[in-house]
């Protein structure tokens, strides 16, 4: 159980820290505010699972406890949504790619049998169907736009690709069957990507190692050296 | 000494004063964000329910509520945060509606967009994005008036 709550709660917080790098650098002023929301609403769910995690753990780790004083094998998260923001298309292509199982997931979760499980699945299965909602015609527009946005959102794409895999990839840790999840994944990209006239690549190759903590890639150390340097630092720091 | 509770009608207009930190027009009772209150012996308890899971205001609401109880000589409060039945805008009062209206926020519609700009009530909107100042709203633009607005999202 703690495992499955701290993938959960991993993923929105490593992807929250991602996207909050762009505050005050998006495109548009819109662009700005949206990202800055969702990441908003990722950290708060964070809060939640993080800090059910470590309620049901049982040893005085609270949720900021959890995410500032772990190293890089203690983290659960997707290597998915490590990977460095790059452009503005690769990080909106994460952030679709990310929200399509991410609302599957949360739909699953909110029968649950385990009631706190299942409460925090309701309440965020509405933030992220905004998400979801506003990555999907991101992707459209930009994959069905100009010839350059259009070459970037297929370079993102491909670059991706070798991630998702793993978002699908079951075992007894997770506290969903992931594996079932594909079906409704694979309908809402086909169906997203058809419409922003992008190509699904080829390959079944999946990186793996990100949700059980074997192996992050690189990029997992350098952000947590930013995110926690400071509580790290001044234990007793507040603010 | 003997200490007398405060009725829970008097201790619910209370709360009915306090505004949301973020849009002042609306108390957090029209918010619908107050859950219940009740006396357990000498202590009151508020439920309080987060709009949005990451909302910063979700913190200072609940100061407000210590502030406003206590100044009501109310000395023993605790405060319990529930999320499940989770945060809907089906719990915003009519009365909070209209004075949101008045304010210049168009108020949630099942429809999923504002029936009509709140500076010029002329039909003719369109949504500019789904994110705006706070968690809660999303930005529209009148194409009559050509004012932008904000309009309080549906959850």
């Amino acid at each position: 159980m703690i495992e499955g709550l701290l993938r959960l709660g991993d993923n929105t917080l490593v992807l929250g820290q991602r996207l909050s790098a762009w505050c005050g650098h998006a495109p548009a002023l819109e662009e700005d505010i949206a990202l800055a929301n969702i990441a908003l609403d990722l950290i708060g769910q964070t809060q939640l699972w993080l800090g059910l995690a470590g309620q049901r753990e049982g040893q005085g780790r609270d949720a900021d406890r959890l995410a500032y004083h772990r190293d890089a094998w203690d983290f659960r998260n997707l290597l998915l949504v490590e990977q460095p923001n790059r452009d503005f298309g690769v990080t909106m292509m994460r952030q679709f790619l990310f929200d399509t199982w991410h609302l599957e997931v949360l739909k699953a979760l909110t029968g649950h049998s385990d009631d706190d499980v299942s409460a925090i699945a309701q309440k965020a299965v509405k933030e992220v169907t905004y998400h979801r909602e506003r990555s999907t015609d991101t992707i459209i527009a930009l994959g069905d736009g100009t010839e350059e946005s259009h070459n970037r959102m297929q370079s993102a794409l491909d670059r991706l690709w070798p991630y998702v895999g793993e978002m699908f990839n079951p075992d007894d840790a997770d506290l969903t069957d992931m594996a079932a999840l594909r079906p409704v994944f694979d309908a809402h990209l086909l169906s997203t990507l058809d419409e922003a006239t992008l190509t699904k690549p080829d390959s079944a190759f999946a990186h793996l190692g990100g949700k059980t903590g074997v192996r992050h890639t690189e990029h997992l150390g350098h952000m947590l050296a930013t995110m926690q340097v400071l509580p790290r630092s001044y234990p007793d720091a507040k603010w | 000494m003997v200490t007398t509770r405060a009725s829970l009608d008097d201790v619910w207009a209370w709360l009915a004063d306090v505004p949301d930190p973020e849009i002042p027009v609306i108390s957090i009772v029209d918010l619908g964000i107050v859950r219940d209150v009740a006396w357990q012996g000498d202590t009151l308890q508020v439920t309080v329910t987060p709009t949005y899971s990451g909302c910063p205001a979700t913190a200072v609401i609940s100061m407000e509520i210590e502030a406003a109880l206590r100044a009501k000589g109310i000395d023993q409060i605790a405060l319990k945060t529930l999320i499940a039945p989770p945060w809907t805008t089906d719990w915003l009062s009519d009365a909070g509606r209209a004075k949101l209206e008045a304010y210049g926020i168009a108020p949630p519609r099942a429809a999923g967009g504002p029936a009509r700009c709140p500076r010029c009530q002329a039909p003719e909107v369109e949504l500019i994005s789904q994110f705006g100042s706070t968690p809660c709203k999303a930005q529209w633009r009148c194409t009559s008036c050509l004012e932008p607005f904000d309009y309080f999202k549906c959850i």
